[in-house]
């Protein structure tokens, strides 16, 4: 059926769900980003408990020793709902795909320095299976982690992860040959180098504190490996062989740059909550920072020879200084 | 050169090493420790390669695909707002059927979401992960695109406000939370089977096609958007429901009869819920595109059929409720709507009678039931409010412990007759609605003594607000849960004779249309 209507003015009732007006403190226009986060999740009258979890309840605030008044206190900065989020990576992926279409279209891998490119072959390809690690720790959050505001963005943080894993395989499609890929995965299995980290990633993988992983991933390990990897490694070999690994990476850095704004807010605001968060979550900074730092060393060796080790120091210099800025101490 | 390198690599090839190739075997903590949910179902899987992915995206194609569906479906929407699109619905009895939605489907697309995460987090197979993954990221989508396009009917009528508060505690929405609060305290693999394959796969058409196209008959264009607009994520989902199933048949002969148990039990506690969309299609919807009876001939008898035949060859019986529910399908949507109109005072939204016109097409689709045993209700409840004695039950129902739903469903063979099952256990006595709802029952009695049964939590006196006083000499239990509910008395409640909406919605749509 088609109505004809004229447009005319009708007084709207209320301006947005009693829940969100309460969150707002009236009755306000809301955001579509408020709309479709705050409270959200179930937290009241579960049916059931977990066969898989019994002593928790479906969603519970007790799977981390972190404590908050609130959890929807944790909003992400960049409003990140479905929507936004999607429309986001879809313009990066629009720019990574044309630095891939330019890189392959002017044949500038082919004629890419011989030596950068081993460099970059051996120090970024087996980042691949780091990322992935990743992505399951981002769906661990999200399904173990409390309140919409926090498990909307570690899945979306998740999933970027995989999708990295799919950029780094295709910057070995495009830098090298698949047989480079099988050559990196075995050196993440077995080469000395890579096994620090290869334990760090499989350790990650058994923690069952979900804001501890919060911690170990997003702050920790990112923090430290996407500034190694995508500034000081990929300098170097601009100044080796121009921009090539540059272009082939760029949504990593740029995804650094926007994610980093989101772990940080979520730091401050966990760490600004109580001395006890602030405690256990420089606690536990300190614990993966030394893991981790001692894990990138050999790799920053591989890939800048002896400029590594002034590099790792430089750059852990960098992570303490942007934690303790966000409200930790360590 | 590079270029040749890639383009040699076939499709599938790509995507492997795009995906699975990025999983290893850990040898610095044990798969047990990693994956630590996989054995106690009792499943066996051999061989987690065998698993064919359902469908090869990469997240740079998600991202594309998906970024630009949301482009126009959030375009459709500001239009359809903007032009205060509302007016041109059928009439706003109509309205209710989306009220019923946001309160009872739209939370369980985020719980979804959320039992997609766990799962794509748990399962040990690095292809129905990352497949998992993609359809927590779509449910998301599902329950955000619907919060949003409701929420302009929030602006301008009742019922729609307080939907958070409301899932977790009002009688009836118990039905679809204790559903999908079922499946997600499940095990990983009895989730895949009850919400990947016998929620996705077998009945998902009977709640979003009638509901789209209920949308699209009635001029809602909003609704009508996110319905299509999800389509392509469904089909996704149902293919990975029906690999899922077909993995876990072909991996071990000892699956089987744990996989049929499932599936007995997850079409019957689906099936149950979908009593709410039988009731929408027949009785709610001003314009109704099929009878529930047809929809269920279709999409259950029909395409179900043809399913079940299919998985035969896996030694895959039909669930052990389908032939009741055949026969159910005469009765179902009348026994439910004549339970929502006792009730009519506490539910967030407005019930009536069904007008003359309206019980003749009911007479047309169920000639053996419906002026038999229905219309007289109907008819007489009509005559009542009529006279101004609008009837509205002020008890409160037994429910069943299993579905949740109040005890209303007749015998398979008599629908004269309410249906009573029971079972004993430790020492108390609990009651059922049906014989499908007893064997889930009594076979996981540990899971369903948790039940937060809304009935017994009132009796309980777990569902008044602080404030009240049942000690007090005018104390009114059913205004105390009404107002637990946030429910507000004569505006979001009773007959849509009378209702704020009605008048509302007249008013309105006079301004709009006259010239
Ligand atoms: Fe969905
Ligand atoms: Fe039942």
């Amino acid at each position: 059926m088609q109505i004809d209507l004229r447009t005319v003015s009708i007084t709207p009732l209320r301006q947005t769900f009693n829940h969100i007006a309460d969150r707002l403190g009236g009755d306000k226009a809301a955001s579509r980003y408020i709309e479709a986060t705050m409270d959200v999740q179930a937290n009241a009258n579960f049916h059931y408990r977990p066969t898989w979890d019994p002593d928790h309840m479906i969603f519970d605030p007790a799977r981390t020793a972190i404590k908050m008044k609130d959890w929807y206190a944790f909003k992400d900065p960049r409003q990140f709902y479905y929507g936004a989020y999607t429309i986001a990576r879809a313009k990066m992926q629009e720019t990574a795909e044309a630095d891939f279409e330019f890189v392959e279209s002017r044949g500038l891998a082919a004629n890419f320095n011989a030596a950068a490119k081993k460099t970059a072959l051996e120090f970024y390809l087996p980042l691949r299976h780091v990322a992935w690690g990743a992505n399951m720790n981002g769906a661990s959050m999200c399904a173990y982690g409390y309140g919409t505001a926090i498990t909307q963005p570690c899945l979306y943080n998740g999933m970027d992860q995989l999708g990295i894993a799919q950029y780094i395989t295709r910057l070995g499609f495009t830098l090298g040959e698949p047989s480079d890929l099988d050559a990196a995965k075995k050196a993440w299995m077995t080469a000395p180098q890579w096994q620090e980290l290869r334990r760090l990633v499989e350790d990650m993988l058994v923690v069952k504190d979900w804001f501890e992983l919060f911690v170990a991933q997003n702050v920790v390990l990112d923090g430290l490996l996407f500034p190694l990897a995508y500034q000081h490694v990929d300098n170097a070999l601009q100044t080796q062989g121009g921009p090539v690994v540059s272009m082939l990476t760029r949504f990593q850095s740029e995804w650094f740059a926007e994610s980093s704004k989101w772990v940080d807010a979520c730091l401050k605001v966990g760490a600004g909550e109580t001395a006890e968060n602030k405690a256990l979550m420089s606690e536990w900074t300190k614990k993966w920072r030394d893991r981790a730092v001692k894990a990138l060393a050999p790799l920053a060796t591989q890939a800048l020879g002896a400029q590594g080790d002034s590099v790792m120091a430089e750059l852990t210099d960098q992570f303490n200084a942007r934690c303790n800025k966000a409200g930790l101490a360590v | 050169m590079d270029m040749k390198v890639a383009k040699k690599l076939g499709l599938k090839e790509r995507y492997n090493l795009m995906t699975r190739d990025l999983d290893w075997e850990p040898s610095y903590q044990a798969k047990e420790a990693i994956y630590p949910f996989l054995e106690y179902e009792g499943i066996k899987i051999h061989d987690w390669s065998k698993f064919e992915d359902p469908f090869r995206l990469t997240m740079d194609a998600y991202w594309k695909y998906q970024a630009e569906k949301e482009r126009k479906l959030y375009a459709i929407l500001d239009a359809f707002n903007q032009s205060n699109g509302h007016l041109g619905v059928t009439d706003a009895r109509y309205i209710n059927n989306l009220k019923l939605f946001l309160t009872g489907v739209t939370p369980l697309e985020y719980m979804a979401h959320r039992g997609f995460a766990h799962v794509g987090r748990q399962l040990a197979g690095a292809g129905p992960r990352v497949a998992c993954l993609m359809q927590s990221l779509d449910e998301i989508r599902h329950a955000q695109t619907q919060i949003h396009s409701m929420s302009n009917y929030n602006k301008y009528y009742n019922g729609f406000q307080n939907w958070r508060h409301q899932h977790d505690r009002v009688w009836y929405l118990s039905v679809p939370k204790s559903f999908f609060d079922d499946a997600v305290t499940s095990g990983p693999f009895e989730f895949m089977v009850a919400i990947g394959f016998a929620f996705e796969y077998v009945l998902t058409n009977l709640l979003f096609v009638p509901f789209i196209s209920g949308a699209a008959y009635n001029g809602d264009m909003g609704a009508m958007a996110f319905g299509f607009s999800a389509q392509s994520d469904e089909s996704r989902h149902m293919t990975l429901g029906l690999e899922m199933i077909k993995f876990l048949l072909e991996q071990d002969p000892a699956n089987v009869p744990i996989v049929q148990r499932w599936l007995d039990k997850w079409f019957w506690r689906g099936y149950r819920v979908l009593t709410l969309v039988a009731m929408m299609q027949d009785y709610m919807l001003p314009k109704r595109v099929m009878s529930w009876k047809e929809a269920w001939e279709i999409y259950a008898e029909q395409n179900g059929g043809a399913l079940f035949a299919d998985l035969a060859r896996y030694g895959i019986k039909p669930p052990a409720g389908w032939v009741q529910a055949c026969k159910d399908k005469d009765h179902l949507s009348h026994q439910a709507w004549a339970v929502f109109y006792n009730y009519g005072a506490a539910a967030p939204f407005h019930t009536w009678t069904p007008s003359a016109e309206e019980m003749d097409w009911l007479s047309s689709k169920y000639p053996d039931t419906f002026d038999k045993y229905y219309r007289p209700r109907y008819e007489h409840w009509a005559e009542q409010a009529k006279e101004g004695n609008r009837f509205y039950n002020g008890t409160l129902p037994m429910l069943c412990t299993t579905c949740q739903i109040p005890m209303f469903f007749t015998e398979p063979d008599d629908p004269t007759k309410i249906c009573y099952r029971e079972s004993d256990y430790k020492g108390d006595k609990y009651h059922f609605c049906s014989d499908g709802c007893k064997d889930i029952f009594d076979h996981e009695p540990e899971k369903y003594i948790q039940s937060w049964l809304p009935v017994h939590q009132i009796y309980q006196g777990n569902c008044f607000g602080p404030d009240a006083d049942p000690t007090s000499p005018d104390f009114n239990p059913l205004m105390e849960v009404l107002k637990w509910y946030k429910l507000e008395f004569g505006q979001d409640n009773l007959d849509y004779e009378g209702s704020p909406d009605k008048k509302n919605f007249e008013a309105w749509r006079a301004q709009a249309t006259k010239n």
